[in-house]
């Protein structure tokens, strides 16, 4: 055994001098913790909405700083570091990690002090953390997480005894319930102020490289606080008994899936349209109090019109947000990757693809980079080559739209689902038989690889806490309402004048004869055989940027041309385009890579235009072909003929 | 070495083969003491600091429905592994009582 000492590259701080900590030294605290310690949650606990998520310079690994302010009204910066089980840096999570806590981050102070996090009723295996973290002799707080879990089911730990068996301060906490937090912020008012001073441990610490060994130690520390691991959680057991059956567990898993879709759509429905009336409303307004001018054309047909469309779908986002927290929180996200592994394999792929597939439904961007979970570099690959075609949010308002527009609501299978629902859920199906068959593709051929193992832990079950899920919405709205007030504003401001010139005789032009007419124009040959006129061509172009902003463009051309304000978008759609290519139109979007955001994300992970370049020529040359044999099978009424037989 | 529950008997009924059992031959309910892992040290390493290391009571428990991974209780944790995996894991044959250095 040996302690610290040869723990040459963790230079020894002593304790904070007073008065060092100026104005211009932000107080660095890091949160560090295995997998499923509550990490996530302590942090949003202690900083609120005062947050802000980014990547660690260089890497992929994504990197949450926010705010604290302690009762001595301290300001307090947090780092809430990825969750790792150890410091051998094998991979990038822990080479950051590692990094962070040694000073060496660009961009980052040394923390000055850590709050290491661990679940208590697991404290044996996750003790073994506290060995290299101790180690680094950074002013350190021991935080026993799931204080509530441990007493319901019978477990016991002396938290004294145990801040003695390792030197350090222990505060037994439950981060969801908030019980306990306050000694946390003492602990970093404490820090803040220089007044905490360096215990030795009572323990030795153990050869840091040495699995078995530091798992005796975490053993020996435990049994030194007598440590009384509670009784299984028998909730969990008899939850998995039921979603991991082998017939019910399958049927939930279906359940769950056509339950989403249904109440994202039906649910969404009036939010949105009270949403719509009041963009309207305020339009028709602004439009009445201004006087007539370039300017009020701008700001109602242009931005209230274009911008509006766009946001109308956030109640949607929302919801698609609030169920994927939801099945995260509780646990379920866990047990649907293992019953997804068998399947997942069947295509080259792994459960953990799952995860990021899953992720995809909602952004692909954060999908591609939650891939750094997957160990094979070439299964990782594979999933971030078929992530977007997974139906990101984005496509949501362009489905919403021609689906309410062309498709006719009728009962499906009872109320369970109805038309509108099963053309969406058949949207995403597609979506994700385009992925998994070009995964199948990907993985016989140039992605070959070997098997590579699934290792997963399940965590319990927990109840999702109302506060984690409304900081994850009000992130995802942060997100969304930024983009709509960015990408969103500056392509329909553009596209607003590109509508009204060239000035003919000092008027604007009819839209045919305007610039974006005319690239419209220019586009039709190539997308006619696809049921597509010159007006979508300017959708299409646009919507490179985004996939949603063509809503957006197809609500200023509209508005410009006066036909939005009286009958709306989706009537206006109705006379625009044949069933053939409303349908051609869907399949475009089901395949087609349009999202500048997913193709620089890609670059980043791949590091290079290799792989996004060929992503993108395949996207889209699959949604032009497939786009086009739609429009062709449906336009000759072959789909009717097939119904009626 | 590992001090960690090695001493407890296994409720098993003895194996008559020669060959070490792995713990993909344990059925749900039965318990096993892992013995090695014999895997690349990259993923042991993994493994290990889930729970599985050598001289460590494993139980397994429900399977995917239709066969997939399995879950496995080990260290006061459940960790699912596919079956490929858990046949590299070798478990001690009951009659050696003894834990044995790796």
């Amino acid at each position: 055994m040996s302690d610290c000492h040869d723990c040459g590259n963790c230079a020894v701080v002593a304790g904070p001098a007073p008065g060092k900590h100026g104005s211009a030294h932000p107080h660095v605290v890091a949160i560090i913790g295995p997998p499923n310690s509550g990490k996530s949650t302590l942090f949003n606990r202690l900083t609120g909405l005062r947050q802000k998520v980014a990547n660690f310079p260089g890497v992929t690994v994504e990197q949450r700083v926010g705010r604290a302010r302690t009762r001595g009204a301290r300001e307090v910066v947090l780092v809430d570091l990825p969750g790792v089980y150890s410091l051998s840096p094998r991979s990038e999570d822990e080479q950051v990690t590692r990094d962070v806590l040694a000073g060496e981050m660009e961009g980052i102070p040394k923390p000055d002090a850590v709050l290491l996090i661990l679940d208590c009723t697991n404290l044996g295996r996750h003790l073994v953390l506290a060995a290299p973290i101790l180690s680094l002799k950074l002013p350190t707080l021991v935080i026993l997480n799931m204080a509530d879990d441990l007493a319901s089911r019978g477990g016991k730990v002396d938290t004294a005894e145990l801040a003695m068996e390792l030197g350090a301060p222990v505060a037994l906490i439950s981060a969801a319930k908030g019980q306990g937090v306050e000694k946390v912020f003492q602990f970093m008012e404490g820090t803040a102020g220089g007044t905490t001073s360096l215990a030795a441990p009572k323990v030795q610490l153990p050869v840091l490289q040495d699995i078995p060994k530091c798992r005796q130690w975490a053993h020996q520390v435990g049994s030194g606080a007598a440590y009384q691991a509670p009784a299984p959680p028998m909730w969990t057991r008899r939850l998995d008994a039921i979603f991991l059956h082998p017939v019910a567990g399958i049927a939930i898993f279906a359940i769950v899936v056509a339950a989403v879709f249904q109440t994202i759509f039906s649910l969404a429905k009036p939010l949105m349209d009270g949403l719509q009336a009041l963009i309207q409303t305020s339009g028709q307004w602004i439009e009445s109090t201004l006087p007539d001018s370039v300017f009020r054309s701008l700001l109602v047909d242009g931005v209230w019109h274009g911008v509006g469309s766009v946001i109308v779908f956030l109640p949607q986002i929302l919801l698609l947000f609030l169920f994927i927290g939801i099945l995260e929180d509780s646990g379920y996200l866990a047990r649907a990757a293992l019953i997804a592994d068998r399947t997942m394999s069947k295509f080259g792929l792994q459960g953990k693809s799952f995860i990021p597939l899953l992720s995809a439904y909602a952004c692909a961007v954060p999908a591609i980079m939650a891939t750094r979970t997957i160990e094979s570099k070439r299964d990782r690959l594979a999933t971030i080559l078929i992530a977007p075609l997974m139906t990101c949010s984005a496509r949501l308002p362009v489905y919403t739209l021609i689906i309410a527009a062309f498709i006719p609501q009728h009962p499906l299978i009872g109320p369970l689902l109805g038309t509108q629902a099963g053309a969406l859920l058949g949207l995403y199906v597609l979506g994700f038989a385009a992925a998994v068959v070009t995964a199948k593709v990907l993985k016989s051929s140039v992605l070959k690889s070997e098997r590579t193992p699934f290792v997963l832990e399940m965590p319990p079950y927990r109840m999702p806490t109302l506060r984690s899920l409304g900081i994850r919405l009000y992130d995802r709205s942060k997100i969304f309402l930024h983009r709509a007030g960015t990408v969103i504003l500056v392509v329909a401001i553009v596209l607003w004048v590109m509508l009204h010139l060239p000035l003919h005789n000092g008027k604007a032009p009819e839209i045919g004869r305007s610039f974006a007419g005319m690239i419209g124009h220019a586009a039709e040959p190539v997308i006619k055989p696809l049921g597509f006129n010159w007006k979508i061509g300017i959708g299409l172009i646009s919507s490179l940027a985004a996939r949603e902003v063509i809503v957006g463009t197809l609500g200023t051309i509209y508005s410009v041309e006066g036909t939005a304000d009286s009958t709306g978008l989706r009537q206006a759609l109705q006379s625009e385009l044949t069933p053939g290519g409303a349908i051609a139109l869907l399949i475009f979007f089901a395949f087609a890579m349009q999202c500048m955001s997913t193709v620089a994300v890609v670059r980043r992970e791949t590091g290079g235009w290799k792989w996004p370049a060929i992503q993108f020529a395949y996207m889209t040359f699959l949604a032009y072909v497939c786009a086009l044999v739609t429009n062709e099978v449906v336009g000759s009424g072959m789909l009717r003929a097939i119904a009626r037989l | 070495m590992m001090q960690l529950n090695v001493n407890k008997p296994l409720g098993t009924a003895p194996n008559p083969a020669f060959a070490p059992k792995t713990l993909a031959q344990l059925g749900r309910g039965e318990s096993g003491v892992l013995d090695r892992l014999d895997l690349p040290e990259d993923i042991a390493r993994r493994l290990m600091e889930l729970g599985f290391l050598p001289g460590q009571v494993i139980v397994p428990a429900r399977s995917a429905p239709g066969g997939g991974p399995r879950v496995y209780r080990v260290d006061g944790s459940e960790v699912a592994l596919r079956r490929e995996t858990a046949s590299r894991l070798i478990l001690r044959s009951s009659s050696k009582s003894n834990p044995r250095k790796t």
